[in-house]
């Protein structure tokens, strides 16, 4: 290949992903526009919360607990070492309040949720249900994918609590009734040192921030997708590699703006 | 499933949720020890408070009596007004002191509460007049070394062995 060649699909590349860029910004700003469907039919949202979310909840509530056993194992083997392995309830906490929570329940929610929605708006798509939606003079945005949106953001933040919550339970069976540390003790360190706003509040801040862009992510992979069976295959891998990255890139951000002081 | 079923479900979901975010802010965090118990204040001035912190516990003989409310700097004094949130019903007498004290070697600092031996007892807005200070390990260590090197200098202190040796 020539060097001409090479700058040239060069810059066709960052063309491309720029005016993906701009397409995904104005998918998200037409999805807000029409998103007052909410209101008047609260139905369809309740229904995505429960395709979403309820069916979310089991792998979520299981890997809490394995992540809050683990957590348990593996902080007392470091806080053994200085001889302050009540602060157990404290480390477990807040790695699941601060960060685990969030961001293990959004990667497996990109990949529980996320594939799904992605999979079935682009089915949708290559079975032209959309294109007959808009002959009915139904908006499918609206219809279909405002809906799907709120039901994700919806969903995200109560599976995250879940999860810190199975997850601190699952700490406490490891530390107080597997180790045998003061059940007291394991509790009043976290209590003490565990803040509401600081480290909670900021914990589900965090938690909507991934479900607003996995599900945004997952729903614009499958509006975008070619209207093939590879192309939904394509469409769905897409929405786990993206949604995953962004989850752990926007979580340096947010993590860098909300606890740098 | 009918819409009534789903919604039932749903509603569970979002239960659940409530759950574990209440459980976060009363089990994980400190929510819970804002009391609404009535308290009345008191406040005690330190020279130094070390590494107290608002919300920190007071004690007396090691139960939980109440909580520092606000930390603040006297102007004029330059020392450390701290108002404490004491609970009603637990009445001090007026001669009592105050220490900060730390639990365990790298634990929380709080402030132990010593009852006198007075009839009147700490009215609402009352001084802990007998205060202690936190202690500073920095200056702990100094006034040690500054102890043993006086002793090391002057070699007419007939105790300066027998200190040496223990």
């Amino acid at each position: 290949m020539s060097l001409n060649l090479r700058i040239a699909s060069l810059g066709h590349l960052v063309r491309t992903k720029v005016t993906g860029l701009g397409t995904f910004t104005r998918f998200f700003w037409m999805l807000l526009q029409r998103s007052s469907i909410i209101f008047s039919r609260p139905r369809l949202v309740s229904q995505q919360i429960h395709f979403i979310g309820n069916y979310s909840l089991l792998i979520i509530a299981v890997s809490g607990l394995f992540v809050g056993f683990v957590l348990g194992l593996q902080g007392y083997y470091t806080l053994n070492r200085y001889g302050s392995e009540e602060a157990l309830g404290l480390l477990v906490a807040l790695s699941l309040t601060r960060e685990l929570g969030p961001v293990v329940t959004a990667l497996l929610f990109a990949g529980r949720a996320g594939t799904s929605l992605t999979a079935e708006i682009g089915l949708m798509k290559a079975g032209e249900q959309l294109a007959a939606m808009e002959v009915m003079a139904v908006d499918p945005v609206r219809r279909v994918l405002a809906p799907r949106f709120w039901g994700g953001v919806i969903a995200m933040p109560i599976l995250a609590a879940v999860f810190s919550m199975v997850g601190i339970l699952g700490g406490w069976v490891v530390g107080v009734l597997m180790i045998g540390i003061d059940t007291g003790a394991f509790w009043s360190q976290m209590q003490s040192g565990v803040d509401v706003w600081k480290d909670i509040l900021n914990g589900v801040i965090k938690s909507i921030v991934f479900g607003v862009a996995v599900t945004l992510i997952a729903l614009y992979e499958g509006w975008q997708s070619r209207p093939t069976p590879e192309g939904v295959a394509r469409a769905t891998t897409r929405t786990v590699v993206a949604g995953s990255l962004a989850v752990l890139g926007l979580d340096f951000l947010l993590t860098a703006l909300m606890f740098s002081n | 499933m009918s819409i009534e079923k789903t919604d039932w479900w749903v509603g569970l979901f979002v239960l659940l949720g409530g759950i574990a975010l209440t459980f976060l802010a009363l089990r994980a965090a400190n929510l819970s020890s804002f009391s609404f118990a009535q308290t009345y204040t008191l406040s005690a001035n330190f020279d130094n408070i070390g590494g107290l912190k608002v919300r920190a516990p007071v004690k007396s003989a090691g139960v939980v009596v109440g909580r520092v409310a606000s930390i603040a700097l006297d102007e004029k004094t330059y020392q450390a007004i701290v108002r404490l949130d004491m609970e009603k019903g637990f009445e001090f007498p007026l001669d009592s002191s105050a220490k900060i004290l730390t639990s365990g070697l790298l634990g929380e600092q709080y402030i132990g509460l010593e009852a006198g031996g007075e009839d009147a007892n700490l009215a609402n807005n009352g001084t802990i007049k007998y205060t202690q200070s936190a202690i500073v390990l920095e200056s702990l260590i100094s006034q040690f070394l500054f102890n043993t090197a006086e002793k090391q200098g002057s070699t007419t202190t007939p105790d300066s062995e027998s200190v040496k040796s223990k």
